[in-house]
């Protein structure tokens, strides 16, 4: 069943030789121990063309996860394996590697055709074996494929590598930056630009269907909130509104986008239907009301507002119902994102001079806080709900993007070295 | 824009003001200074006006225009820390601002609210446009039609002031009100 559902979302391919055995791995990680020792896994280069390029992409994805220890190739003792062939255990054994991917490349057809096997090596028993398929322009992708199957495997999660950021790219110290809009994959490779900076840019989100973004422009003139579609290149306004309009985000389903309207002074939340441009207006409060965002089913939008005086996070139905505060500790809380998942909503928090990025559960407990530095902001999930990526800027007024798993544990930047803000990860891609 | 000018600088801060108003300060001196306090002698007084006026001290700035408006009004008020009352020492510039603006009925403002980095991109751009809408709701109580002011929000977008700490964020905490037409040009 879970063969098929990969199977299922992958672009081509077949499963060669799945487990005969029961699938029953003695190896496991153990995603919701904050304590995880990494696994350590071995992943020799590929045979066959960019046979080591996809091993190495695989190597760092599993690494940056924090859940899994490559092991040095240095000290691989056996060589050459060819997929179709049991490896000799006890070789890889004695350098403590608990898993094993190897693979084999070759080019059909002018199409690149990667099989490959995961191992256990204590059980000498095969976890995984799969074929992907695609062109030699594509091999990255099919490197991050395999460590979805690789990670959902071993951690009974799915993954989140195949996956994409829309963020913003910055140039230009602070009070001079140029903004443009631009998008690369998960790990900062191919990153591209969508606008040409000649306006300021803020706050892309990706729809469910990873094809479509929704971001603001702030012109000379005004504000606008535009839909952008990546596939067609086809870029449109949200429409006319009397104020200032911002801070869009799309319902789990991509049928609706939430964003606030600034009226005479005073920020409310809409949401517009896509399918027939209707608005309704959710809040109507004196305060700021701003950062709308869905639960994943789609049910209730967690919101900031300082109608108690200060920044806190709100939880109110989809039709602006019942709204409630669900933070409550010291300091003043901003951009609330709902988890993937519906397990936390993720923040950035103030206290004192610093901010942080945190995560709390959608009735306000477990409140959790991950980072600590002089401006950390605007988290987004890994569509599995396991890290989260945001900008942190230092006093130079230089910001990067990072990436904090969900129990704090492994902060990193991301491998993008350039500039950028306001980072989106998209869903799993199709 | 700066509070005592002597002529020197007076004429260099005009000269730039015509290509840039909205950094002309910050642009002309390595390390600005940001007044938050009236121009002295700058604020004309506010009973009826019949046009032209009498000519105030303009040194170099022709009377009505734009470079008049930053050097001998003030076209910038700063704020408190995630506050968009106006202060005290705001009052007497906007008064200004008020008098200069009914003296020339034909000048429209574009008011620019702006935020320093102290706090999210979302919440500073309704921040921001608090402030502005603080300052517009100002100028109208003190007689300028609202047909001639619009608003916008930078949130912290636009920072005056490059760089980090209490005394750059306060810089940045402001609200300017840009001249977009009608103004004496020469």
């Amino acid at each position: 069943m879970r063969l098929m559902s990969l199977f299922l979302a992958l672009f081509a391919v077949f499963a060669v030789a799945s487990a005969a055995a029961p699938a029953w791995a003695e190896i496991e990680v153990n995603v919701n121990r904050g304590d995880v020792q990494p696994l350590p896994i071995a992943i020799p280069a590929f045979g066959g063309p960019q046979g080591a390029d996809i091993a190495g992409v695989i190597s760092a994805n599993l690494q940056r996860s924090g859940l899994f220890r490559p092991l040095d190739p240095a000290s691989f003792v056996e060589h050459d394996l060819d997929p179709a062939v049991q490896p000799r255990f006890p070789l890889w054994k004695q350098i403590n590697a608990q898993a094993l991917l190897n693979g084999q490349v070759v080019v059909e057809d002018g199409r690149l055709k990667v099989a490959f096997r995961l191992w256990d090596v204590n059980a000498e028993q095969q976890l995984l074996g799969l074929e992907f398929t695609s062109t030699p322009d594509n091999w990255r992708r099919i490197a991050h494929k395999i460590s979805d199957a690789v990670y959902e495997r071993l951690t009974g999660e799915k993954g989140y590598f195949d996956t994409r950021v829309v963020f913003v790219a910055e140039s230009g110290g602070r009070g001079a930056k140029v903004k443009r809009l631009a998008i690369m994959d998960q790990d900062g490779a191919n990153p591209s630009y969508l606008t040409d900076g000649s306006f300021i840019v803020m706050t892309p989100r990706f729809s469910s269907t990873s094809q479509e973004i929704t971001y603001m422009a702030l012109r000379p003139d005004g504000s606008s909130v535009y839909l952008f579609n990546l596939e067609t290149g086809r870029r449109e306004s949200l429409g006319q509104f009397p104020g200032m309009v911002f801070a869009p985000r799309f319902s789990p389903d991509g049928s609706r986008v939430a964003f606030s309207v600034e009226r005479a002074g005073n920020s409310d939340i809409y949401v517009m239907d896509l399918r027939n441009r209707s608005t309704v207006r959710l809040t109507s409060d004196p305060a700021i009301d701003t950062s709308p965002s869905f639960s994943p089913d789609g049910r209730s939008i967690t919101f900031n507002s300082d109608r108690s005086g200060s920044p806190q996070l709100y939880v109110m139905g989809a039709d602006g119902s019942n709204p409630h505060r669900i933070s409550f500790g010291q300091g003043r809380y901003t951009t609330p994102v709902w988890s993937p998942t519906g397990e936390y909503i993720a923040f950035t928090k103030q206290t004192g001079g610093e901010f942080h990025i945190g995560v709390m559960k959608p009735d306000g407990s477990d409140e959790r806080i991950l980072t600590s530095s002089y401006l950390d902001e605007g988290p987004t999930w890994a569509p599995n709900g396991r890290v989260l990526m945001f900008a942190r800027e230092g006093a130079d007024g230089r910001s990067r993007l990072w990436t904090v798993d969900v129990t704090g544990r492994i902060l990193q930047p991301v491998p993008y070295p350039l500039s950028g803000s306001d980072p989106a990860w998209s869903p799993l891609l199709q | 824009m700066v509070s005592i000018p002597d002529r020197k600088t007076a004429l260099r801060i005009a000269l730039v003001a015509a290509a840039a108003a909205s950094m002309a300060a910050c642009a002309s001196h390595p390390k600005p200074s940001y007044p938050t306090t009236p121009p002295p002698s700058a604020a004309p007084p506010a009973g009826p006006q019949t046009a032209p006026p009498p000519a105030p001290v303009t040194q170099g700035a022709v009377p009505g225009s734009e470079q008049d408006f930053v050097i001998n009004v003030g076209d910038r008020v700063y704020f408190d820390f995630d506050k968009f009352d106006i202060r005290a020492d705001a009052q007497p510039i906007l008064d200004a601002q008020a008098a200069w603006l009914t003296r020339y009925p034909a000048v429209t403002v574009r008011i620019e609210g702006n935020c320093d980095e102290r706090g999210t991109r979302e919440y500073n751009l309704a921040l921001g446009a608090r402030r502005a809408n603080a300052v517009r709701d100002y100028l109208v109580s003190h007689g300028v039609s609202s047909s001639r002011i619009t608003t916008i929000s930078y949130g912290k977008e636009k920072p005056i002031d490059p760089g980090s700490g209490e005394e750059a964020d306060q810089h940045n905490r402001n609200a300017h009100s840009a001249i977009t037409g009608g103004a004496a040009t020469r």
